[in-house]
């Protein structure tokens, strides 16, 4: 199964993003994109705020099933194309850590496909969060299911 | 052999991401229960994935030669 980059070093910037864009004008089957951006809050839990999140994860795995969960959005979709990346390390609060980007010939179709994209990577794809306070401390970030 | 790696707030805890044990022929509810008791690990904290696919029966699972065992603790990415 072919493997895709995925896994950005840092946060992914308004840059990446707008030329990710640009790089779909030339395909002239397409009539709608639709974009998810994950930004890391500043959570306060027990009076103190997140002030950055590191990301880890198991990378041979979770590049295989990012591969598996694009095919089946590909089955279960009409998708022109489907670029998804997130960042490892240490992204700030504010920063953006996921950036899923489908398009389509119809509108329809990009809104549910971004969906169940961002759904079941949250659930399936091991990725680990620890929170950082901005006093250094930190605890282990849980996606609520 | 085969390589067990520790991931988030497990290897964390373990103070290790990765270790090789020589091949025994356990099963993977055995292993992990050894892993338990060294670590001192909670169940309840995390997943077991066995060569890059999430097992959730342990108990009829053999290890063979050269397998990749990964405990997971819960997903954060998005």
């Amino acid at each position: 199964m072919k493997k895709k980059t995925v896994f950005i070093e840092g946060a992914i910037s308004p840059n990446f993003i707008s030329e990710s864009i640009a790089k779909h004008q030339s395909k002239h089957t397409i009539g709608g994109h639709n974009i998810f951006l994950g930004q890391v809050r500043a959570d306060v839990i027990d009076a103190k705020t997140v002030a950055a999140i590191d990301f880890t994860a198991y990378e041979d795995m979770a590049l295989e099933q990012i591969a598996e969960i694009r095919e089946k959005a590909f089955e279960t979709y009409d998708l022109t194309c489907m670029h998804i990346y997130h960042s490892l390390g240490k992204i700030k609060a504010g920063e953006i850590c996921f950036f899923v980007f489908v398009s389509s010939k119809h509108s329809k179709e990009v809104y549910a496909a971004t969906e169940y994209l961002v759904n079941t990577i949250k659930k399936n794809v091991p990725i680990f969060g620890k929170e950082i306070f901005e006093d250094d401390t930190h605890q282990w970030k849980t996606n609520i299911k | 052999m085969i390589t067990i790696k520790y991931f988030g707030m497990l290897a964390e805890h373990t103070q290790c991401s990765e270790e090789q044990l020589e091949f025994k022929p356990l099963t993977l509810s055995e292993l992990v229960q050894d892993l338990k008791v060294k670590y001192q690990l909670n169940p309840a904290s995390f997943h077991v994935a066995l060569n890059h696919k999430l097992v959730q029966d342990c108990e009829d699972i053999t290890l063979q030669l050269q397998d990749e065992i990964a405990l997971l603790p819960p997903f954060a990415g998005g």
